[in-house]
């Protein structure tokens, strides 16, 4: 249990910062160019773990508060999820619920401490990611509903197990595409992504995620640069399990697949990203709305 | 009808200012509304102080007769404002009641625009403390109150490398009701010190009036002094202009391209177009050693040729840019995703551009004909230039097609000019400037027309120079433009004006 605990969080906190990285280093082949070390993300956690705290006299706890959490939560929540053929450290009926409601307590805080620096761009920021993302729960909730009619159990490690391969072959592989796909547009939110966000855009009245962070410095935006990199990772293993159910049975084969599906999910958020341009931001909205209705779609064929 | 028929001149005129009639402000200002009525625009409008009041000069254009004609009058203290009748004036009546203290009556928007201490020793009119520099930015800014209207500040620092500015919005949730921009951070007085010229630091004075637009005010100034000098320079020297003021509207225009593709996330244009950029500023380099051009342009000529093996080789690099800049361009016109972003965002109303004097390429992407190569032809487009580009839609996509067309149109024009090279010298010795006169050049920069006018004093030193860049008259299209517009859509239009903050402050 402690060893399956330890590899658990061993591969998260190891691995995850690298999906960022082979994003970049996708991106910068699309644009011709050879682009930053694949360890990049990694270097600069380290370069930011080694500055000091800076906090505006007008911030309060809240403002620190955000980042700690969001650095947090990823943790939790990573315990309630299989990573790819390995399962859950920890596992209970209903589960499900505490994962989706995790994210939304380290989005309240994150809001709470761009909102505590009184700055009209992150309350513009803040009030963006609010709605989208109480735009995007819907649609995962969709997403898990689908896959407990399809298992016998309320929990992530029984909706995520050995089952989805026989599930993929029977009628309800049309309902676990269409969920594929609304969990794929689901991570790209969350993540702030293109087409809905850019991560590296410098423009502060389009930012959504970034600029409820602008604020933060060292240590401070190391730790939600991390909890991002968590947070990616959490919410890909869910799609990289759905997408790729098989399992070997020996857990070095299985943790490696894992890592392979995710470098390849972070491969296709590159393509994506490199080929598209971002929304403009009423239509985020409507696309998340369009998200919701095809999970709606895929429980209504799964539940006939 | 008794307004005087003002004098008509063709760009590179000199007249002396005896030959002036001094009207009275009434008869000025009738002749000048009228002057606009019958389809003339301001080009440029200033004024000179005496010991007793201030001249004011307007320079209006009328493009399709190719002609420019020039009123004068003189001033006291205040006058009736012609914004209210004539809106394109709003900013040159505000710049004259900063830089002398007058007061233009009934002006609407009566706010500083650079930020400064009044030229001349008159009292401020807006009262800020004598003797000590005013603070930019420091003024009463357009409001709309309401419970669920905020305001958001953006700028002088902004989270870009970008020049200073200050963009004050009014939104209603995402939605902007009002921008107001003010701009001065960047005053360095360069018409002030210009005073008493041409100094040996002149030149380089004006090639970093705006320094993206080196070539423009260069050869601006250059034709300038030509024509206070009664000479002209050699065919050579004006097709190695005219080359290099297309070298530099193609690398602008790339990186424009570039930038707008990244503002809306749009990787692969953005990073192909901003090499590209670097290749053409290159071609400058090696042509005269600056990737700006600083140093090329010179009153009576170029300060460097282009000889020896220089012509072939811009020839073949250009063949294979041309066709990894249609690549990199087409790419991003072609994807339906950056289409979305780029139409319908950002309008401008044709009528609105054509009240606001807008010129260059954020006019010719509201439909409206505006190319100094056109209209008033210097240098080796007297005759030369048929093909102005004009855009119908006035959005973001109107203003990125004319930079994509013009891109194509301004590698064709090399291609001739380098085709057919005249032979000759490349500079020739300026005689002295004429005394008492006003003269006038035009030059089609690549954002748009820039402005140069001089009067010289008795003894043919420089008494005032004026200097209008481009974005003098385009800014304030930019804040109609982001009128009930989404706000994360400001970046994309700032972008597809892309606007000298430099050159407007001096």
């Amino acid at each position: 249990m402690i060893i399956r605990l330890i590899l658990h969080l061993a591969l998260l906190l190891l691995f995850a910062p690298m999906l960022n990285g082979i994003i970049i280093k996708t991106k910068a082949l699309f644009g011709g160019r050879i682009g930053a070390p694949l360890l990049q993300s990694y270097y600069d956690l380290a370069r930011l773990w080694r500055k000091g705290f800076v906090f505006s006299r007008t911030t309060t706890w809240v403002f620190l508060a955000g980042p700690v959490v969001g650095l947090t939560v990823p943790l939790l929540a990573s315990l309630l999820i299989p990573f790819g053929a390995l399962p859950a450290p920890i596992s209970f009926e209903g589960d499900l619920i505490l994962f989706v409601y995790l994210f939304a307590l380290s989005r309240f805080f994150t809001v709470a401490s761009a909102l505590d620096t009184g700055s009209s761009f992150e309350g513009m920021g803040a009030a963006r990611e609010v709605t989208f993302s109480c735009l995007a729960e819907p649609t995962l909730l969709f997403v898990l509903l689908v896959l407990a009619r399809l298992s016998d159990g309320l929990s992530l490690d029984t909706l995520l197990g050995s089952h989805l391969l026989t599930a993929w072959h029977s009628d309800a592989g049309a309902s676990l595409g269409l969920i594929l796909v609304c969990l794929f547009l689901v991570l790209l939110v969350e993540n702030s992504r293109i087409p809905f966000d850019d991560p590296n855009t410098h423009l502060e009245l389009t930012m959504i995620h970034e600029v409820m962070v602008l604020d933060h410095s060292g240590p401070a935006l190391g730790m939600i640069l991390y909890g991002a990199a968590l947070k990616m990772m959490v919410m890909g293993a869910l799609l990289v399990r759905l997408a790729f159910p098989w399992q070997t049975g020996w857990w070095l084969s299985d943790a490696l697949m894992f890592l392979a599906g995710l470098a390849g999910l972070a491969v296709l958020i590159g393509v994506v990203e490199s080929i598209m341009a971002r929304l403009r931001l009423p239509r985020v909205p409507q696309v998340l709305v369009g998200t919701m209705l095809l999970s709606i779609f895929a429980l209504v064929l799964v539940l006939r | 009808m008794n307004n005087a028929k003002p004098l008509r001149f063709r760009n590179g005129f000199v007249v002396p200012l005896v030959e002036l009639p001094h009207l009275d402000y009434a008869e000025f200002s009738e002749s000048l509304l009228a002057e606009v009525a019958a389809d003339a625009r301001i080009a440029s409008y200033f004024g000179r102080p005496l010991a007793d009041g201030l001249e004011i000069y307007a320079i209006l254009a009328h493009d399709w007769n190719g002609e420019l004609s020039l009123l004068r009058t003189q001033v006291n203290g205040s006058f009736p404002s012609l914004t209210p009748l004539c809106p394109q004036l709003h900013l040159f009546e505000r710049e004259l009641a900063e830089q002398y203290g007058v007061r233009p009556d009934k002006h609407p928007w009566l706010k500083p625009v650079r930020f400064h201490k009044t030229w001349i020793d008159a009292a401020d009119i807006w009262g800020r403390p004598h003797g000590k520099h005013p603070v930019p930015g420091d003024m009463e800014f357009y409001r709309v109150d309401g419970e669920e209207v905020h305001e958001v500040a953006v700028g002088p620092v902004h989270a870009g490398v970008i020049e200073p500015g200050h963009f004050r919005f009014q939104c209603h949730g995402e939605e902007v009701m009002h921008l107001e921009i003010s701009l001065g951070y960047q005053h360095r007085g360069i018409e002030q010190m210009l005073i008493g010229g041409p100094h040996p630091s002149t030149i380089y004075l004006l090639e970093t009036s705006a320094g993206d637009t080196t070539v423009g005010h260069a050869t601006a100034y250059s034709q300038l002094l030509e024509s206070l000098a009664g000479c002209e320079s050699p065919l050579r020297a004006q097709a190695i202009r005219a080359l290099a003021l297309e070298l530099e509207r193609l690398a602008n225009h790339v990186g424009d391209i570039g930038a707008l593709a990244g503002d809306v996330g749009f990787l692969p244009t953005a990073s192909f177009c901003g090499r590209l950029r670097g290749d053409y500023l290159n071609l400058t380099a090696e042509l005269c050693g600056s990737r700006f051009g600083r140093g090329l342009v010179r009153p009576g000529g170029v300060g460097f040729d282009l000889d020896g093996t220089l012509p072939q080789t811009f020839v073949e690099r250009l063949k294979i840019l041309k066709r990894e800049t249609r690549g990199a361009i087409d790419l991003c016109f072609d994807a339906p995703s950056v289409l979305a972003r780029f139409e319908g965002t950002g309008l401008v109303r044709t009528d609105d551009a054509e009240a606001l004097g807008m010129v260059g390429v954020a006019a010719r992407g509201c439909g409206l004909v505006r190319d100094a190569r056109l209209h008033h032809p210097f240098g080796i487009w007297e005759g030369g230039f048929d093909t102005p580009i004009i855009e119908l839609d006035g959005d973001v996509f109107a203003r990125g097609n004319v930079r994509r067309r013009e891109i194509n149109a301004s590698l064709e024009l090399i291609n001739q000019l380098l085709r057919g090279l005249p032979q000759g010298p490349i500079s020739q010795p300026l005689g002295p400037l004429a005394a008492d006169s006003l003269a006038l050049s035009l030059c089609e920069g690549w954002r748009g027309e820039v402005v140069h006018a001089a009067i010289t004093d008795a003894v043919g030193r420089i008494d005032r120079y004026k200097i209008v860049d481009p974005s003098f008259h385009n800014w304030s299209g930019l804040s109609m433009a982001m009128r009930g517009q989404q706000i994360s859509d400001f970046p994309l239009c700032n972008k597809s004006f892309n606007l000298s903050y430099c050159g407007f402050d001096l």
